[in-house]
């Protein structure tokens, strides 16, 4: 064991790896070692700490400094004044876009001082490479406490005495997942981890995975203690390299420690861990769908029953969870599943992991209890919409899920109050959209998302969501008919009932949901042909402004269709049967002449 | 590992590397490094009080720098915090003097009187 005074966290989650922290890391590296610092400071490389837009980030302990948006020339600095100096860099401090405050520890900031951490208790705080710095934070010790004071059925009755709730998207309470494959005739038995996050957008499953692997490995272990099982899968898409290259290496470290492989704590249980990397279709996240692909066949999904809780993996009973869902066992086992069941609302508990995108200022991954109001995600947490914008709507749960419109910002967010608006909890997708989106272009881009991932095995989706593809892209060209609405509707309630599995039976919902809480709008791109948000081009008309032109001519010089008329050094004008509407003479116009109406 | 024992052994020994990042209030021991500081030897002194830490396996240590004390005739300086007791500072101190004041002060909670200043 070696002591330090300080340790340097440099986040190299996918984020910050993209903004070059590698390049930070090392100029910091390079700089201790001049400084002669080496054997006083430790950089420990970290997962995704969250506040991914202000990458690369570092926090120094013990003050626990956070620093931001760092160059390798910055890294320098912190070095020469902090760490050998004792002198916090200032300059390189985060400031509230909101009112410039600067703050100095990352718990002085709203975005950190109002989450609550259970699954991503560690990422962001350990080295994911170092077993040991998961132990140190009390990593394995549930696996010892289950395999050695609790019996299997004990394990399945905390987790279900818990109330946890599966992450990846359906909400199944897991310990009566688990209770159904315990008791299910047939062995041997697996268990499986769902790490196929296929959202668009969505990167909360591989922050666990690139954070705090362990966590999940431990879970599954647990599990597999719980419902007998000797063996586990994580299924993983080769999309995330790092994620796998880290898992890969906590497996190898775990058996080296004897924390999975034979005989585990001495207890005679027995349990390994091997990884099968997808190519990652969307629809290969459907739990038959993933389960068909580690056995070597097509990813194509079955009807259920009977669930892989029963018959999974090669006709063996199986439990499949989230990545997330895995992370929350851990701390249960140990805290026990009252201190669990007191955090989030009555049927949701704990917390829930959000990947914040879109139009808000902080966007990253964030962790609050179940219950936390819209709201707060997105102005206490994300700092609000940029640029003095309005906030329009909230997407949740991707191409299965639904959007929440403004009014409904303080609903509390949680399994049931999101279903009732018509959207879904998901896995954790959260876009932010502010009023210069289309909901009707919304909607198509989900639509055109699920019409090309549908495995084509049922027709209803196949066919059903092309037929709506057509239909809404229709609307946003500009040539809706009377009764598409309610086309929509029809088609997208049959596409639900009748699909094989859950991608066809969710696709209609964005489409369904933006027309129950934006129907004007699309009104709007049917019968007056406007894009009220001005998105969808093909509705925009553009006209030349007569006191700014001053007939320099280049607008008609780079239009396509020959549309733009005029005398040279004379005010311009636009044929409006013969535009196409590519918006090219507006980019070009050197005077802000050119606008849409 | 052969036994949860083993693990909660190896968790212990490990927890105090990790401790720094908890933020929790313990001992502190701060080495003021300034650059007359540094050129008195106090790099050597922190150098030695990590180690003798380390050896003895205390827990609950920080161990922590600063910049210029505005003290540069005493230096190097080691001040030693514990919460909710007042601030004790020592000068002069060498690599000796700092292993003797982690064993008497720290181990001990033995002030070592005639060292400290002020
Ligand atoms: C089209 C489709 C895609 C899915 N993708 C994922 C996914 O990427 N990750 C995931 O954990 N679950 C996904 N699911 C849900 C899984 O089928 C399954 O419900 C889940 O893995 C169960 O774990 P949980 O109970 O821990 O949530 C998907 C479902 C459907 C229908
Ligand atoms: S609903 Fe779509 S993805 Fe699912 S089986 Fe049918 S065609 Fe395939
Ligand atoms: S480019 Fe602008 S200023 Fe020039 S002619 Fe066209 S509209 Fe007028
Ligand atoms: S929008 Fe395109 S087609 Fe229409 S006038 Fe401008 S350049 Fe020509
Ligand atoms: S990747 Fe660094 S904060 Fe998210
Ligand atoms: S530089 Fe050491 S006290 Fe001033």
């Amino acid at each position: 064991m070696e002591l330090y005074r300080a340790h340097v966290l440099v986040c190299a989650g996918a984020g910050c790896i993209s903004s070059g922290c590698q390049a930070v890391k090392s100029a910091l590296e390079e700089s201790i070692d001049r400084l002669g610092l080496k054997r006083e400071v430790k950089v420990v490389e970290t997962g995704c700490m969250g506040p991914c837009d202000l990458g690369p980030v570092i926090v120094v302990y013990p003050e626990g400094v956070f620093y931001r948006q760092l160059k390798p020339a910055d890294a320098v600095e912190i070095a020469e004044e902090h760490l050998l100096k004792g002198r916090v860099v200032e300059r390189l401090l985060y400031k509230a876009p909101e009112n410039g405050k600067t703050a100095v520890t990352s718990d002085q900031i709203d975005f950190f001082k109002k989450q609550t951490r259970i699954a991503l208790r560690n990422t962001g705080i350990i080295n994911p490479e170092s077993v040991e710095e998961y132990i140190a934070r009390d990593g394995y010790r549930a696996l010892g406490k289950v395999l050695t004071t609790m019996t299997p059925q004990e394990v399945i009755e905390c987790i279900k005495k818990s109330g946890l709730r599966g992450r990846g998207g359906a909400g199944f309470p897991t310990g009566l997942k688990w209770e159904f494959s315990a008791k299910a005739p047939g062995k041997p038995r697996y268990v499986v981890c769902n790490a196929d996050e296929g959202d668009p957008g969505a990167f909360m499953d591989r922050s666990i995975l690139e954070g705090d692997p362990h966590s999940v490995l431990e879970a599954m272990a647990i599990c597999g203690y719980a419902i007998g099982s000797n063996q586990g899968y994580v299924y993983v898409r080769a999309e995330y390299p790092l994620a796998v290259q880290r898992l890969s290496l906590a497996i190898e470290k775990a058996r080296e420690y004897g924390l999975l492989g034979e005989n585990i704590f001495g207890t005679g249980f027995s349990f390994d861990v091997e990884i099968r990397v997808g190519a990652g279709a969307f629809v290969c996240g459907e739990e038959t769908a993933l389960l068909a692909s580690i056995e070597g066949r097509r990813g194509e999904p079955r009807p259920r029953p009977p669930f892989p809780a029963q018959e999974g993996l090669w006709g063996k009973p199986t439990v499949i969870n989230n990545v997330e869902t895995w992370a929350n066992i851990p701390p249960i086992i140990l805290k026990g599943p009252e201190w669990f069941a007191s955090i989030g609302t009555e049927k949701s508990k704990g917390t829930k992991v959000f990947a914040l995108a879109g139009k808000v200022n902080n966007t990253g991954l964030v962790e609050v209890p179940m219950g936390t109001t819209l709201r707060e995600i997105i102005f206490d947490i994300g700092g609000g919409i940029p640029g003095g914008k309005q906030f329009k709507a909230a997407q949740t749960g991707g191409p299965s899920g639904g959007c929440i419109p403004a009014r409904y910002l303080d609903v509390p967010v949680d399994y049931e109050s999101l279903t009732r608006l018509g959207a879904i909890m998901g896995s954790g997708g959260l876009i932010i959209m502010d009023e210069d989106t289309c909901m009707v272009d919304l909607a198509r881009f989900f639509l055109e998302f699920v019409q090309d991932e549908s495995c084509g095995k049922c027709s209803p989706c196949r066919i059903g969501t092309k037929r709506m593809l057509e239909i809404v892209e229709r609307i946003t060209r500009g040539e809706g008919r009377d009764g598409d609405i309610e086309l929509l509707e029809e088609l997208g309630h049959g596409i639900k009932s009748s699909a094989l599995c859950g991608l066809g039976q969710t696709a209609p919902n964005p489409v369904l949901s933006t027309i129950r809480h934006f129907r004007d709008e699309y009104e709007a791109h049917i019968y007056h042909k406007k894009c009220p948000a001005g998105v969808c081009r093909a509705l925009m008309v553009y006209a030349i402004d007569e006191e700014k032109c001053n007939g320099c001519g280049r607008c008609a010089l780079v239009c396509p269709a020959g549309a733009v008329y005029g005398e040279k050094k004379k005010p311009h004008r636009i044929d409006l049967e013969k535009c196409l509407r590519c918006g090219t003479c507006m980019e070009k116009c050197k005077f802000g002449a050119i606008y849409t109406i | 590992m052969k036994s949860l024992a083993e693990l909660d052994k190896l968790r212990e020994k490990l927890q105090e590397e990790m401790r720094l990042r908890e933020g929790k209030e313990d001992v502190k021991v701060v080495v003021t490094m300034g650059t007359c500081g540094i050129a008195s030897g106090a790099r050597e002194v922190l150098t030695a009080i990590l180690e003798e830490i380390s050896k003895r396996g205390l827990k609950g240590v920080t161990v922590t720098q600063t910049g210029c004390a505005g003290l540069c005739h005493c230096e190097p300086l080691v001040e030693v915090e514990r919460p909710g007791r007042d601030k004790v500072t020592y000068g002069h101190v060498d690599e000796k003097k700092a292993r003797e004041i982690v064993v008497s002060h720290l181990v001990n909670g033995q002030i070592i009187k005639e060292w400290t200043i002020k």
